[in-house]
């Protein structure tokens, strides 16, 4: 028992925070002290290791690691004046059976006689330790990590029985000074236990949030996980209510980087056979290919929008220069088209028309649902900026705030509408692009195509690694 | 089904919508920019409103607006109606029913 170290007193309000380490040395050391203040919140640095050692001692007497280990449950021994009172009382405390051998009225009077006259606890001997280890084994132990409502009661009976016992033990002490003695010990007992059932409350509170932390990591590991697993990105959100459309979007995100490797090899096959000078009807398998390719582009953005409409409609997909140039989730048809006009000569009479009214057409297109886009955000702004009037909180003021919610939910349901046809426009338009050029004339512009778009990519990753001046 | 018919065929182009849908707002600046007057009905103005709805699902548009007719014939909703417009079928019906003359 000498190895051990206790931790003495609970937080203590009244600023007699005794947590202090006992130091074995202490217990043989352990002077015999007589307090003679009458104030119970006097100098007490040279009585806590007395009180401390007198801590160990019960602790170890306990026999139970947790007793040792929790020696705020000894409220009141922790407070070194009234721990006298209290273990004086407890020597009438009849719970344990081995306490029968503090009753030898010689040693009690003994005790008595080395104290002062305040029933204030002194380091004695070996002996008396024990019995007063004995009979604190009744309180403490029981105590570890239960409620303190017991315990009030318990120290209360305590304080009865010792105040009774006081009385009829001092032959030679002042009455009302051992009484007023007696008011403030128990003030100070009752402080004690205040703190100490709060001391025990913020733990338990604290070691619930630890749970709460430790549980959430794990399912942030495991989302991680989840996401590697994908290889494509990871969601910083690890919200139940987001998974759903969190996965919908890892999977658009990984079926994308799919495709992209796909069309690479579609565009790479196109070059090789442009280069080589394929003959035609083979030239334009590879280039229907490629073109039907593009379906699947469109098929997944569908897809992903149905998921997360706001992950489509921004481009989360696509690199920072494409996105900033993004119209309603994709690229703008006319202009690929006023692109590649340019470099697709010699274009015939009928094919320059062709185009020239397809650009007109997709541009018109486009206009159109603009203008449907704009409609939608001044409906939904005026939606949502109609103010009520009124009482705040009044139940029709409720009700509005509800409908209004419910009619804005429902406008933005229909920007998926809105990415659909968008996404129809790009097909229509490649297909009508397709119809009126010749093969080869096809396979130059979806490597035109292709280009553009790569060096946009190049340009991106450029831009975001550029050295930038501090 | 019977109002609907009648009412599509009073004009050149006409158009069912409602007036909280902004892909109808779409078509109908669509229509506008091709220099069509087309007749707009919407739905949710008229008492016979849900009827009609019905009556237009049961001619195949899905969602039930907008839907386009012209020249009292069905041409149907935003995707029809963009695709035709692409490969410039939607002008020749315009023009063949006179709502527009180039």
């Amino acid at each position: 028992m000498a190895g051990a170290k206790i931790k003495i007193g609970a937080e203590d309000n009244n600023n007699r925070r005794s947590a202090t380490s006992v130091m074995p040395s202490f217990f043989s050391q352990a002077p015999v002290s007589n307090p003679m203040g009458t104030e119970a919140n006097g100098t007490q640095s040279s009585r806590l290791p007395d009180y401390g050692v007198l801590e160990q001692y019960m602790g170890f007497r306990v026999g139970d690691p947790s007793g040792i280990s929790q020696s705020p449950r000894f409220t009141s021994a922790a407070d070194g004046q009234l721990s006298g009172a209290d273990l004086h009382s407890q020597a009438f405390n009849m719970t344990r059976p081995s306490t029968s051998t503090l009753f030898p009225g010689s040693q009690v009077i003994q005790f008595h006689k080395s104290l002062a006259p305040m029933p204030n606890i002194v380091s004695g001997s070996n002996a008396q330790h024990e019995n007063w280890g004995d009979s604190n084994m009744a309180d403490s132990s029981s105590r570890t990590d239960t409620s303190t409502d017991a315990e009030p009661g318990d120290k209360n009976l305590q304080f009865e029985m010792g105040q009774s016992a006081a009385v009829v033990i001092s032959d030679s002490t002042d009455k009302s000074k051992e009484r007023n003695q007696d008011q403030k010990t128990q003030r100070r007992l009752a402080q004690n236990r205040e703190a100490a059932r709060k001391s025990r409350l913020r733990k338990k509170a604290y070691v619930q949030q630890l749970e709460n932390s430790r549980m959430k990591l794990t399912q942030l590991e495991q989302e991680v996980q989840r996401a590697r697993q994908q290889g494509v990105y990871i969601t910083s959100t690890a919200d139940q209510s987001h998974t759903g459309s969190a996965n919908g979007v890892l999977a658009f995100d990984a079926e994308y980087a799919r495709w992209m490797e796909e069309q690479h090899r579609l565009i790479n096959e196109l070059r090789t056979a442009v280069n080589s000078h394929t003959n035609d009807v083979e030239l334009r398998n590879i280039v229907n290919n490629a073109i039907t390719h593009f379906n699947d582009v469109f098929r997944l953005k569908g897809n992903g929008a149905k998921a997360d409409v706001f992950h489509i409609l921004l481009g989360m997909w696509k690199t920072p220069a494409e996105r900033c140039f993004l119209w309603i989730g994709g690229f703008r048809p006319s202009e690929l088209l006023k692109l590649l006009v340019n470099q697709l000569e010699p274009l015939s009479e009928q094919q320059l028309t062709g185009i020239f009214n397809l650009q007109q057409s997709s541009h018109q297109a486009e206009d159109a649902l603009s203008q449907g886009m704009d409609a939608l955000q001044q409906s939904l702004g005026e939606t949502l900026a109609t103010g009520s009037s009124g009482a705040e909180g009044s139940s029709g003021n409720v009700a509005n705030y509800m409908g209004q919610m419910a009619m804005a939910m429902g406008k933005l349901g229909t920007l998926e509408g809105f990415i659909r046809q968008a996404d129809n426009l790009r097909q229509q338009t490649l297909q009508q692009m397709h119809r009126i050029l010749t093969t080869k004339q096809s396979a130059r512009a979806l490597l035109l195509i292709n280009d553009y778009f790569s060096r946009l990519r190049a340009l991106s990753s450029l831009w975001l690694a550029r050295p930038q001046e501090s | 089904m019977e109002r609907i018919r009648d009412l599509a065929s009073q004009k050149a182009v006409v158009i069912f919508t409602k007036s909280s849908c902004c892909m109808c707002h779409s078509i109908k600046a669509l229509f506008y920019d091709l220099g069509a007057s087309p007749a707009i009905h919407e739905l949710d103005q008229d008492e016979n409103g849900r009827e009609m709805e019905l009556a237009l699902r049961g001619l195949g548009s899905n969602p039930t607006v907008p839907c386009v007719f012209i020249g009292g014939q069905f041409v149907g909703t935003t995707k029809a109606v963009i695709t035709l417009h692409v490969d410039g079928t939607l002008k020749q019906m315009l023009i063949n029913a006179k709502a527009i003359w180039f």
